[in-house]
């Protein structure tokens, strides 16, 4: 029984969700092997190889691996899958573009967004929002599936000695091509992996409100920012900050949610979060049953002060 | 071109679902269901394809219960020309792998040049069909699509990922899933309703298209996930500061 995690990387490094997924791999049982599919890729393939658990890299580089389309990345993990009982994916939004094209082609269901694993066979999963956690057992041969990050503890990155073995890459699909991105770039910690992270809502009011109060408590905090969908379907923040059932899947030391009145799907991306601290005006909003600590005050003096009282 | 939309008929978004006492599930009898919003968006967006000229012709599709009519009549309303059910039994657990290749056949069947699903189903959340569909049929795919337009018999899409945004150009015929930015479904009008009840909606069952629909996975138990109890309401900015900093010691 061996299990393969790809890997989510840059080309230089290896992304934080990887590590959580090599524990899940873990506690699959048996050997664990990375696969490091990319461009020019090899900085990340040697930083695969020093992950504490790791067994074997397996590096295959090639420019159709560039940008992880999911045809070619697909393809890739499906040259080498028979080799595996378990194939996992962090739950991100590379993982969940290329698992199930795995899972399909394989002819065996895919486990998504795993929060635990009971054993080989059987692992536990949140459904309708996290407002149940189901229990499921996989009658396939290969099990193919999603980690959850929030679920479990990072591997530690260093501490391996792993070898690290070129594979051939594929040919590319030639029926997608990457055309360009737009990348955010700032000195934040990213939203599924900051310790601390500062989330607006509604409340705000508008985008250069949201910026000229969200983002000093951030940089006091050094945070990473976060929003509820009514903040960024309004366009106060950028789409990839949502936080929640369908957008990102957070877990925090701190947690603090200011003009967020706590959509149930909402409090599914955030509940899992160490403490909660919410200030909202609305002494009845959801979000005051599930944080740690509420102050009942106006967000546009309450969160000023606070950054200044840091 | 023809776009096919699989929709999927859900527990109603506003529902909070209670796990059943014997642990077998969450109950849903009488509550009220919807279509999936992320598939509603798929509908409008292939309407919409359709308003501009780019598409002849929206099929809707479901899998599941008889009720799934309702769902299909509600995607007519919203603009698809007729609808498709895959009608299955009420106590089969019918999971993404096997609705992925009912609408394999039926993709084979119909020939759209693009499928337009929800990105996910917020019932079993799994986010897993449209893509094995895109595999099980050999095409390219763009999901957490927030922009789609058509060039030169391609599919140009932006696509929502972590950090900010991709654009890629796939090839026709393609499958694409949408992100919840894609664009703001309309309401249905009563005359668009009334008008939908008259459109074709054909069923079949899994056998009509040589499908084995038997699930792979078991669900062994379904259970409340642990409580999260409130805290304290604090005064003041000041008490919020000093709770975190020697209380809860996270700053």
């Amino acid at each position: 029984m061996t299990s393969l995690v790809i890997a989510e990387h840059d080309s230089a490094s290896i992304k934080g969700a990887t590590l959580n997924t090599i524990t899940a791999a873990i506690a699959c049982g048996g050997d664990v092997h990375v696969l490091v599919a990319g461009h020019n890729a090899a900085a990340a393939a040697q930083a695969a190889s020093k992950i504490a658990g790791v067994a074997k890299v397996i590096h295959a580089d090639s420019e159709s691996l560039a940008h992880g389309l999911a045809e070619n990345v697909a393809a890739q993990v499906l040259a080498i899958a028979g080799n595996y009982s378990h194939i996992l994916f962090p739950a991100t939004a590379g993982g969940k573009n290329v698992a199930p094209r795995v899972a399909a082609k394989l002819d065996v269901a895919q486990i998504s967004d795993v929060t635990k694993v009971d054993s080989a066979d059987t692992f536990e999963r949140p459904i309708y929002a996290g407002n149940a956690i189901a229990t499921v057992q996989s009658t396939d041969a290969t099990k193919v599936i999603t980690v959850r990050t929030t679920g479990f503890d990072a591997a530690a990155a260093t501490g391996g000695s792993a070898e690290v073995e070129i594979a051939a890459a594929q040919a590319d699909s030639g029926k997608s091509s990457f055309k360009g991105s737009e990348i955010a770039k700032n000195d934040r910690p990213e939203l599924t992996a900051a310790k601390i992270i500062v989330s607006g809502g509604r409340a705000l009011g508008s985008a250069e409100k949201f910026n000229e109060v969200m983002t000093p408590l951030a940089d006091k905090l050094g945070a990473a920012i976060g929003a509820s969908r009514a903040a960024v379907d309004a366009g106060y923040a950028a789409n990839d900050l949502q936080v929640g059932q369908t957008g990102k899947i957070v877990a925090p030391q701190l947690y603090v949610a200011c003009g967020i009145s706590g959509a149930i799907q909402h409090l599914a991306g955030m509940k899992d979060s160490k403490v909660i601290v919410a200030i909202n005006k609305d002494p009845e909003a959801p979000i005051f049953s599930v944080a740690d600590f509420g102050l009942e005050a106006d967000l546009f003096a309450a969160v000023p002060e606070l950054t200044q009282a840091l | 071109m023809k776009i096919l939309v699989p929709v999927k008929r859900v527990v109603d978004y506003n529902v909070k679902v209670r796990v059943k006492s014997d642990g077998s599930g969450v109950d849903i009898a009488n509550v009220k269901m919807s279509m999936n919003p992320f598939d509603e968006i798929a509908i409008e967006e292939a309407v919409r394809l359709k308003e501009k000229g780019v598409a002849t012709e929206v099929i809707a599709v479901s899998c599941g219960v008889t009720q799934c009519q309702e769902t299909l009549r509600t995607a007519m309303a919203i603009g698809a020309d007729r609808g498709i059910l895959v009608e299955t039994p009420a106590d089969l657990d019918l999971q993404p792998l096997a609705v992925a290749k009912l609408l394999k056949a039926l993709v084979d069947k119909e020939q759209p040049g693009l499928i337009i699903l929800g990105k996910q189903a917020i019932d079993d959340d799994c986010n897993q069909t449209g893509q094995m569909l895109a595999a099980l049929a050999d095409l390219p795919q763009a999901t957490f699509a927030s922009k789609v337009e058509i060039v030169d018999g391609k599919a140009q899409v932006t696509r929502e990922i972590d950090g900010g945004l991709e654009v890629l150009s796939i090839s026709l015929p393609a499958v694409v899933t949408t992100d919840l930015r894609l664009n703001e479904p309309r309401y249905v009008t009563l005359p668009n309703i009334m008008k939908a009840k008259k459109k074709q909606l054909d069923t079949f069952k899994p056998e009509d298209l040589g499908v084995d629909v038997a699930p792979r996975i078991k669900t062994l138990k379904v259970a409340e996930p642990a409580k999260r109890s409130a805290g304290i309401k604090v005064p003041d900015v000041a008490t919020l500061v000093d709770k975190l900093k020697n209380v809860a010691k996270v700053i």
